[in-house]
């Protein structure tokens, strides 16, 4: 086995039809990381973690899983990973204990360790005090909870996460992810799904998915490095105060405006990327100004994963 | 496009000591903020805060247990049909119909709103520019993808050109191009004078409002502008520490049993600390004591996320546990 990865994967595709779901996909993931796939719908994250997880079977390409081969091997991979599907099942009418016995019974979990173990997942899951609760009858976050609780019952080595917090408010969302923390720590390796651009700021490292294709992958400090420009941040103020059409002035003067890459807004705030702000922020200000503008608290701000992620993606399209 | 009932220069919502009790439950508690017109106003708070039972209340779907509340100058009790035809409402569920094809649903909502004839056309012609379904008015909607389904939800909302708009999760699942795409869209409608009120549960997008509340087990917990927000509800300050090894270092960091948060992201710890002088040195010796290389220790700044967990806690703290 090759012990440098724990998933490694070998031109893996996956074809509907004409449709190209997943394309050639060159992935390799480290035994203990954080791995974060994220995309926009349909870029192919739910078909890989199908693959990964000896679902489905992939049309082209193998893989390399805790040193199994994928097409041969299905059954011993499922052995060794734990997946928590987008809807997973749960049933309602069991309490969380009966929920959490019944995935022991079906991974056949030794009754040696089994007490002991569900124990341990609960308590970790933070669902102690709810053993007698139907699980029907659980909030979103705690659902979530029981959900992984049950995908990790049989002690895998890899757990498959596709889109674990959609829904999911924002404590709960927090709580979920020091649970992730605490299993990083144990040295489970993690693969998880997410839109949600700061869920990836929380991994090892992150691929972004784009048409299928893995298009760049690294920490997410290494993505951040990638997005071409520095970025600025400032609030438009008008000399005429109260200005109905404020932003949309603005947004179409800085669009105007050579070495400015992108524009976006935040609240009342304006963030642009450009070639260089010691070269451009004179231009900028002239430029503004012109048009009875001011930009109040004029800072350098790092780009945040998302403002990474557009930034990546709408290049890849404008060069596809 | 705003009114023309001489309505235009009151707040577009006042909410005053709003409460609503089920029997011995109080699931909003003497609630009290403004809205002005043509902003993009969040209304944040857990699941079960009390989110969805205030907007039905605004909505005029429920009746207040107490206090009031005016929507684009109207009383939500009184006159309940006033404030209906003036407002758009987009839930979570998109309430389209699937089986319906794209311009047929848009005819439906024109049809629930009044909206006819030439009117209707023009609004039609309007909405499919503005959401990028041109051309694909006879496509069922069952066949659109999130991003698409969810600008023509919320084309649907906005057929009757409403002053208010009332927006209940609406990015839920869907993906980051698509969510920039569809916050370009809200800040044209609130720049061109549509009020904007939004619950979500992603921080990252409250960023986008001008003025938030968070509201926690049905009490207003904190209300201003994002930065407002950063700056008075952050209890503590975040310290991110980058060393060799942030398992471990995330362990020794909570052993310490003095910080209200340590969390990972990717190979860097977050930790929350109410006495940033003191502990910036102490967490440096502690991991460099354990064998631990440390690069960098350093104060960043909170993202909303952050202040609304510490808020949220606080809250807990005070109002009771969970």
């Amino acid at each position: 086995m090759d012990s440098e990865f724990i998933i490694k994967t070998e031109g893996l595709a996956k074809h509907f039809g004409h449709i190209v779901a997943v394309d050639k996909l060159q992935l390799e993931i480290k035994p203990g990381e954080i791995f974060g796939l994220v995309g926009p719908d349909g870029a192919g994250k739910t078909t890989t973690i199908r693959m990964l997880a000896a679902i489905m079977d992939p049309t082209r390409g193998n893989a390399t899983i805790a040193g199994l081969d994928l097409r041969k091997q299905p059954e011993q991979i499922k052995e060794k990973i734990g997946y928590m599907a987008q809807q997973f099942a749960l049933y309602g009418d069991l309490s969380v204990l009966e929920n959490i016995t019944f995935f022991a019974d079906v991974f056949g979990v030794p009754a040696k360790v089994r007490r002991e173990r569900i124990e341990r997942l609960l308590n970790f899951a933070r669902l102690t005090e709810f053993t007698g609760r139907r699980a029907g009858r659980l909030s979103g976050g705690m659902k979530k909870k029981l959900g992984l609780a049950c995908a990790l019952i049989h002690a895998p080595a890899i757990l498959y996460l596709d889109e674990p917090t959609t829904g999911v408010d924002p404590v709960s969302r927090r709580e979920f992810w020091d649970i992730l923390a605490g299993l990083h720590g144990e040295g489970t390796t993690v693969l998880v799904n997410t839109p949600y651009m700061d869920e990836a700021e929380r991994c090892s490292r992150v691929g972004l998915m784009y048409n299928g294709r893995l298009v760049e992958q690294g920490t997410p400090k290494q993505i951040k490095a990638l997005v071409p420009g520095e970025l600025i941040e400032f609030r438009p103020e008008s000399d005429q105060g109260q200005d109905m059409g404020l932003r949309r002035r603005t947004n179409q003067i800085l669009n105007q405006q050579a070495g400015v890459l992108e524009v976006q807004h935040y609240g009342d705030l304006i963030h642009v990327f450009v070639d260089s702000i010691s070269q451009r922020r004179p231009q900028l200000e002239r430029a503004l100004a012109a048009e009875q503008i001011r930009m109040a608290n004029f800072r350098q701000i790092m780009p945040r994963m998302e403002e990474a992620f557009i930034s990546l993606m709408s290049k890849r399209e404008m060069d596809s | 496009m705003s009114d023309q009932n001489g309505n235009s220069h009151g707040p577009a919502i006042e909410v005053a000591g709003l409460t609503k009790k089920f029997g011995d439950f109080v699931a909003v508690d003497n609630v009290s903020f403004e809205v002005r017109r043509g902003e993009i106003f969040g209304f944040l708070g857990p699941n079960g805060a009390g989110k969805t039972t205030t907007i039905r209340m605004l909505l005029g779907l429920l009746t207040p247990s107490g206090g009031s509340a005016k929507v684009v100058g109207f009383d939500v009790v009184k006159e309940t049909e006033a404030v209906r035809k003036r407002i758009g409402y987009m839930s979570q569920k998109f309430s389209l119909y699937n089986d319906l094809t794209v311009e047929e649903n848009l005819n439906f909502y024109g049809g629930v709103y009044g909206v006819r004839s030439r009117k209707l056309k023009e609004r039609k012609e309007y909405i499919l520019q503005m959401a990028g379904l041109v051309g694909r008015e006879r496509e069922l909607t069952r066949n659109l993808s999130g991003g698409w389904k969810q600008r023509l939800a919320l084309g649907a909302a906005i057929i009757h050109e409403p002053e208010a708009l009332f927006l209940d999760e609406p990015t839920a699942g869907v993906d980051p191009i698509s969510r920039r795409i569809f916050w370009e869209l809200i800040y044209d409608l609130a720049e061109a004078g549509t009020t904007i009120l939004v619950t979500t549960h992603y921080m990252d997008e409250a960023e986008h409002c001008q003025n938030l509340v968070f509201i926690q087990r049905g009490h207003l917990v904190a209300q201003g502008s994002p930065e407002e927000i950063k700056v008075t509800k952050m209890h503590g300050q975040v310290i991110e520490i980058d060393s060799d090894d942030a398992s471990r270092a995330i362990s020794i960091l909570r052993d310490l049993n003095l910080f209200e948060e340590v969390a990972l992201y990717g190979s860097l710890i977050h930790v929350v600390s109410g006495d940033v002088q003191a502990h910036l040195p102490l967490i440096k010796k502690s991991l460099t004591d354990n064998g631990l290389t440390v690069r960098s220790v350093e104060q960043i700044a909170p993202s909303l996320e952050d202040v609304f967990i510490s808020s949220a806690r606080e809250a807990e703290r005070v109002l009771g546990v969970r």
